[in-house]
């Protein structure tokens, strides 16, 4: 790891190609295993809110997150992947419905400690990359950035508490509108601690179950990464696929079939952590850019 | 039928049996939670704004919006009267509708009438208009005061800036979007 500043050039695929190698550097140096899964899944992550993009009789992966976990049981303890992921219907000024996640599992430690680690990458760009770039928290470089439950936001912004939210059916409104615009604007901020049916693939919180271990982070009230401590039971884990395969049978779209080579390996990785960074907002965010689609080689419309 | 999906920017939609256009839109998406389509929406008939947030799963219809090919006839005090040259029938669109468009408006000029069901929206004027100055200053040859442009007003009453040598009884070219002077018309 050097301190020397890197110079890249103005052009924004230079900056993204300098930008992705010092990713890499980060994970080598820490002893982390680069993989590189299938884009093509015979199975999706059942997530009622993320339509799955189909190519034949496959899914485009949304995330990587099945594959790399079974490679997190079959006992590499740190991994990492930079890769495509795809959502069907997802485009706005901050979404594309191809895009390129960076997503890096650790075993041995839980979502707080993982915050630590992505605080350090994003504290080790700022640092490595020079020239083209203007991360947000490179002037404070030394000072830890903020953590806060997501309680702790309803109760400040929300009017209502998120489980009285979640019943009216207000809980991404109130979000949006009334608090995301206040998140990580002196310095990125943690979010944590989210209702527990929130919890997608979360641990539950030992002793509150009705909280699940996950956090986001906000960077200029965007949204940039999303961690857990991972669910590692089974059981539960195929209660919540069912739940939210209903979610999507509902509203007419064919979740496929359930990720059983997935669930069949999930109870033997060790209690671990892993998250998920939007890369093209990273560099929205590190180059003051201000859609996605300058973050990107092209963009196509009619995809 | 459209759903939320569809949703853009310049979209006509029909909403409460009236036509809005999407004047602004944003796609939002909090982590995995459910998708918003947050809108500002014009009522193409009273011209109100407002902001609208949908969800994935509403649908709404396209606002059955037609334009057809009519003449203007006359106005009558705030009423501009059009005429179908196929239907001959016959409508009429008030001076606040038209707006700016008033300002270009002659007797038997074409023009496209935007038609919610029977009733007359908006029209579209040719990109560029030939009108007859009415009053204008005269030039004086080896003026030295340095003015590029003066004031003259064309036969529809407007008043725009043009080059000093333009003179009463003139035809001249008008930019129907800019409402600015492109150049002389030589009869």
């Amino acid at each position: 790891m050097s301190d020397e500043a890197v110079i890249c050039s103005e052009n924004i695929l230079w900056r993204r190609a300098c930008l992705i190698q010092k990713v890499r550097d980060f994970f080598i140096d820490r002893g982390y295993l680069e993989v590189d899964t299938p884009l093509l899944q015979p199975f999706c992550i059942p997530e009622g809110h993320i339509e799955p993009a189909k190519s034949g009789d496959c899914f485009l992966q949304p995330s990587p997150e099945l594959a790399m976990k079974t490679i997190l049981a079959d006992g590499h303890p740190r991994i990492f992947q930079i890769c495509r992921c795809f959502r069907a219907g997802e485009r706005g000024g901050h979404h594309l419905p191809e895009f390129t996640m960076l997503e890096w599992y650790r075993t041995s430690i839980d979502y707080r400690e993982l915050m630590g680690e992505c605080e350090e990458l994003l504290k080790f760009l700022a640092s490595s990359l020079g020239e083209g770039f203007s991360f947000p928290w490179k002037e404070s470089i030394e000072k830890q950035w903020p953590r806060t439950t997501v309680a702790e936001l309803f109760r400040e912004y929300g009017l209502l508490t998120p489980e009285e939210a979640l019943r009216e059916d207000l809980f991404e409104e109130i979000l949006v509108d009334r608090i995301e615009p206040h998140l990580g604007l002196s310095l990125p901020v943690f979010v944590y601690d989210y209702p527990a049916v929130l919890g997608s693939l979360a641990r539950l919180k030992p002793g509150d179950d009705s909280l699940a271990e996950r956090f986001e982070l906000y960077v200029n009230g965007l949204e940039l990464a999303n961690g857990f401590s991972e669910l590692v039971d089974s059981r539960e884990q195929r209660l919540r696929f069912e739940k939210e395969r209903q979610i999507l049978q509902d509203k007419g779209i064919n979740p496929g079939p359930m990720p059983e080579d997935f669930l069949a390996s999930l109870d033997s990785i060790p209690p671990a952590a892993g998250i998920a960074l939007g890369i093209d907002r990273l560099i929205m965010i590190s180059c003051g850019l201000v859609t996605i689609d300058e973050a990107v080689a092209m963009v196509s419309e009619a995809c | 039928m459209y759903s939320a999906s569809d949703l853009k920017k310049g979209l006509k939609i029909e909403l409460d049996g009236e036509p809005y256009i999407v004047t602004d839109f944003e796609f939002s998406k909090p982590g995995k939670g459910q998708a918003l389509y947050k809108t500002r929406l014009k009522n193409m008939l009273t011209g109100n704004a407002f902001e609208k947030t949908f969800r994935s799963n509403d649908k709404f219809v396209k606002a059955p919006l037609e334009e057809r090919t009519m003449q203007f006839l006359y106005s009558q005090g705030e009423d501009y009267f059009f005429m179908d040259n196929k239907t001959f029938d016959q409508i009429s669109i008030t001076a606040e509708q038209l707006g700016e468009n008033t300002n270009f408006l002659t007797d038997n000029m074409e023009v496209d009438v935007l038609l919610f069901g029977e009733q007359a929206i908006g029209v579209t004027l040719p990109s560029s208009v030939t009108l007859t100055v009415t009053k204008a200053d005269p030039w004086v040859k080896g003026d030295t005061s340095g003015s590029d442009s003066k004031p003259v007003t064309v036969e529809t009453g407007y008043v725009l800036q043009v080059p000093p040598f333009i003179e009463e009884g003139e035809k001249i070219q008008i930019d129907t979007r800019s409402g600015a002077y492109i150049t002389r018309v030589k009869e």
